[in-house]
């Protein structure tokens, strides 16, 4: 188990004074091993508040460069760093915060060939990808993997998430079945995205992550929270584990397979 | 008769299939939703089969493909 310097104990003090989380929750933190995959505006604030919490192990896959128009959401990125590799850019910020947490960094898009051997170090992964090839990629490598994860998407001023229990709870395909075809859906790209959503839903996202390794409360397991920030409405829609789910039900799937020339521009 | 349609209680004509029920609710992208009746999943291509009925609740369910 894992002894709190002085200066830990202080640092997590008001999560250590935490009714149900406490000095072992904290020590379940400490522990855990989280991977955040997109660094961009979820994964932001993902990013941040895990490094901020104390979770021992941190590791953040994304592939591209910080760029002008990411800083208008992607508060873990400053100006300084446009053109810099946004995985390099977040861990600096993430070690500025917490020096106690371990940031791995993958420089990569994922894709079939490298997703697994990844994915299976975690006890958690958060999807803060922006396509879907990438997010259908992801629920299939979890639910093979066997490593539980929270799905979020968000556009214009709405976003969606959900915590998936592979095996145990309703996954992504249970929902969606497949990607869309190419360029059916609006992306943040083409149809925008308000900056602080992505805050509100990658928070979201952190706090189910936060949860799972603590073992406190209720996941958002068999359902989905969508919400509006225009109407500030939040509503659950609950559901069941579909037994013909494409990837989780029945046969299920047994390996891992591309979604290409689903998203032309396809990237994690 | 009355649905429910999204959390929202509403009174829609009797005799109304699934597919007309989503132009009656202005969903942009019909084949695009991810439909829920009653709590189970009604697969694209039983669209047209689904014939409702009063009391019944019904969700749309949107692909959010953005996080970046």
């Amino acid at each position: 188990m894992k002894e709190f310097s002085d200066e830990e104990l202080e640092r997590y003090s008001r999560h250590i004074i935490l009714q149900d989380v406490g000095i072992e929750g904290q020590e379940k933190i400490a522990n855990s091993k989280i991977l955040v995959i997109g660094a961009g505006g979820l994964g932001s604030p993902v990013a941040l508040y895990l490094a901020a919490a104390g979770v021992g192990e941190i590791g953040i896959v994304d592939g591209d460069v910080v760029d002008l128009s990411n800083l208008q959401r992607q508060v873990i990125h400053a100006t300084a760093d446009i053109g810099v590799p946004k995985v390099l850019s977040a861990k600096a910020k993430m070690e500025a915060i917490n020096p106690n947490v371990k940031v791995t960094v993958y420089q990569k898009f994922l894709d079939a060939s490298n997703i697994l051997d990844i994915v299976k170090g975690y006890d958690f992964v958060i999807d803060g990808t922006d396509n879907f090839s990438a997010k259908f990629l992801i629920n299939d490598a979890c639910v093979l993997a066997n490593v539980p994860y929270s799905h979020g998407g968000i556009l214009r001023f709405g976003g969606q998430t959900m915590t998936i229990k592979p095996h145990e709870s309703a996954c992504y395909a249970c929902v969606f079945d497949s990607p869309p075809p190419t360029n059916a859906i609006p992306t943040c790209s083409s149809a925008g995205i308000l900056g602080a959503v992505a805050g509100m839903l990658g928070t979201i996202q952190a706090a189910e992550a936060l949860k799972y390794i603590v073992g406190v409360g209720e996941p958002l397991y068999n359902r989905l929270l969508t919400f509006d920030a225009k109407s500030m409405n939040f509503r659950n829609v609950n559901f069941k584990k579909n037994p013909k789910c494409r990837v989780c039900g029945g046969e299920g799937i047994k390996e891992i397979r591309d979604y290409e020339a689903v998203v032309c521009e396809a990237k994690l | 008769m009355k649905l429910t349609i999204n959390g929202d209680a509403k009174e829609i004509k009797d005799n109304v299939s699934l597919p007309e029920l989503l132009i009656i609710e202005n969903v942009e992208q019909p084949d695009m939703v991810s439909v829920q009746l009653n709590d189970e999943f009604i697969r694209q291509d039983e669209h047209a089969s689904v014939a409702l009925k009063d009391g019944d609740e019904i969700n749309f369910l949107y692909f959010m493909g953005g996080g970046a």
